[in-house]
């Protein structure tokens, strides 16, 4: 395997203009093909809430909305993501103001370090977005691909919980 | 970040395109479908494609629908779109719950059946990043000469770990595969063979448009019974499928055991039809096709939990599987 490059330190060849809708707005952007979605919004958009674990497709903090639905970004290249609507953490937000499980995970406590949060939120909002008043269980399963080192998974399954019964 | 190789991004809009590029590129040119079994191992310097020839614009490879001849499954629906289809969870929860059991939720939206009926075999000593496998020496399967789980041994003997190909080959299912040839169709049974490298007898060139389950086989009771340490995220390090069918008198008129993760192709245990059928099915019946199942079972030291574990699994796992679709009870 060739070692990781830096990034930008060697652009031959395989840039592209990648045409990306990235909550709500449209973004172009020069870059290598072979880049990630994950590595397009990080380093090319700055988008940086959306962290990066095993890139491997084993945990799950990667993952963003594309047209609804989770997807993990680490796997994805940003290329495949043209002609899609994605939405980052960043793009929860609604008119400045958190998102009811955004809000939800903060009056609870359920972040300890924080890192596993963006997958975890943008994946609840896809089930939520889904099913308005989902059971413990299919809150379970739907966040079955979201490793999180800190918590227990308790207190986030209390504030998907709490966030359902906050959505008018 | 552990970065991708670089490689040249090719987008066919449709199946004659796609299959024309893989003829001109075949040798240095690799399918990608969903991309999940794909990018972590060319990350991982496991594959190193030149080329990379993407499925997903290609409207061929897409939809689930019952034709005169039975359910046409195409090759680019998502394991997601697959578990939740309506008459697959009605008549053939054996697939539903195989697809579902594949990884998490979000690598399900975008994994395919096609690539996973194609997934590369699996060994601890193979899925590794490329510093771990130079650190404890390349094996036969990429970069070096011997095996490291037994190093006696001539071939690879990484194991086979689609969770919906057992449950698919249990169900009788054809693959249709095409390419600038022309469309050639298949038992997918066929396309297997029992070496870990050279797992898949579809050639280079060949693209996996669709799989197609026999109309009688929608009737037949099925179940898909998967081993792994974690409810999610794990490959099946065992997997058993089963299919019956019964007479009104409770005779058995069709019975077929495939296993997974015991070898480097799904194992057909053919005691199960030439035990079962024709008779009546009692607990001591399926226990000589359970013991079967475990006989031909060769679990290595390359896969999660104790290889021997695993293959009594082999035998416990039939035995459930078998009991379940007979509507037996099973007292310990
Ligand atoms: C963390 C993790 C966990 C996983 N767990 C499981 C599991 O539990 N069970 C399981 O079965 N799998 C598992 N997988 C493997 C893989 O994700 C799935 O098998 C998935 O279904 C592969 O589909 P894909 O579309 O992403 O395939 P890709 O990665 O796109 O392709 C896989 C292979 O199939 C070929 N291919 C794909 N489509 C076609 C086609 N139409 N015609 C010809 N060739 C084609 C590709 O060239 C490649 O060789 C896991 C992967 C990861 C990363
Ligand atoms: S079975 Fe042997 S040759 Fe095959 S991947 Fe494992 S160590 Fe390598
Ligand atoms: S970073 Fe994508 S799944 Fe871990
Ligand atoms: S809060 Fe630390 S990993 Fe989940």
């Amino acid at each position: 395997m060739k070692k990781s490059k830096k990034n930008g330190a060697d652009d031959r060849l395989t840039k592209r203009l990648l045409r990306l809708q990235v909550n709500g707005e449209t973004k172009e952007v020069a870059t290598e093909v072979s880049k990630t979605l994950l590595e397009v919004l990080r380093e090319d958009l700055g988008l940086t809430g959306t962290k990066h674990g095993c890139e491997l497709g084993e945990c799950g903090t990667c993952a963003v909305l594309v047209d609804g639905e989770p997807v993990l970004s680490c796997l994805m290249l940003g290329i495949e993501a043209e002609n899609t609507e994605i939405v980052t953490v960043e793009g929860m937000t609604q008119n400045g103001k958190p998102h009811p499980l955004q809000k939800a995970f903060a009056d609870l406590g359920a972040a300890q370090c924080g890192y596993c949060i963006p997958g975890i939120l943008l994946t609840a909002k896809a089930l939520l977005d889904e099913k308005p008043y989902p059971t413990r269980d299919e809150i379970r399963q739907a966040l079955a691909g979201n490793l999180c080192r800190c918590t227990g998974y308790t207190k986030i399954l209390q504030a998907v919980e709490l966030a359902a019964k906050e959505i008018p | 970040m552990l970065r991708l190789p670089e490689f040249n991004y090719i987008q066919p809009r449709t199946l004659r395109e796609a299959t024309k590029v893989l003829a001109d590129l075949a040798p240095n040119a690799m399918l990608v479908a969903g991309g999940t079994d794909v990018y972590p191992k060319m990350k991982r310097g496991q594959f190193a494609p030149r080329h990379l020839v993407s499925l997903r614009g290609l409207r061929e490879l897409k939809g689930i629908r019952q034709t005169k001849d039975g359910l046409w499954i195409g090759a680019g629906e998502s394991l997601t779109a697959v578990s939740r289809h309506r008459v697959i969870a009605k008549r053939l929860p054996a697939l539903a719950h195989a697809a579902e059991s594949v990884s998490t939720p979000q690598l399900r939206n975008m994994g395919t059946i096609g690539g996973n009926v194609l997934v590369d075999t699996r060994c601890n000593y193979y899925d590794q990043t490329f510093f771990w496998r130079q650190a404890v020496g390349f094996c036969m399967k990429k970069d070096g000469q011997i095996c490291l789980v037994a190093p006696g041994s001539e071939k690879c003997l990484a194991i086979a770990s689609s969770d919906t190909a057992p449950v698919l080959v249990s169900l009788g299912a054809d693959v249709i595969l095409v390419s600038k040839q022309g469309e050639r169709r298949v038992k997918l049974e066929e396309l297997y063979r029992d070496d870990g490298i050279d797992y898949c007898a579809k050639s280079q060139d060949e693209v996996l448009k669709g799989l197609l389950i026999p109309k009688e086989a929608l009737g037949l009771r099925n179940v898909y019974l998967k081993l792994r340490r974690r409810g999610s995220f794990d490959f099946p390090i065992l997997g058993v499928a089963a299919t019956m069918d019964l007479d009104n008198q409770g005779e058995c008129r069709h019975a077929r055991v495939v296993l997974t993760a015991v070898a480097s192709a799904p194992k057909v245990v053919a005691e199960a039809a030439t035990l079962l059928q024709g008779k009546k099915i009692t607990k001591e019946l399926i226990e000589t096709v359970a013991d079967a199942a475990a006989k031909i079972s060769h679990p290595l030291d390359n896969a999660d939990l104790d290889y021997w574990y695993r293959k009594r699994m082999a035998k416990v796992f039939t035995l459930r599987a078998l009991a379940q679709l007979a509507g037996l009870e099973l007292v310990a």
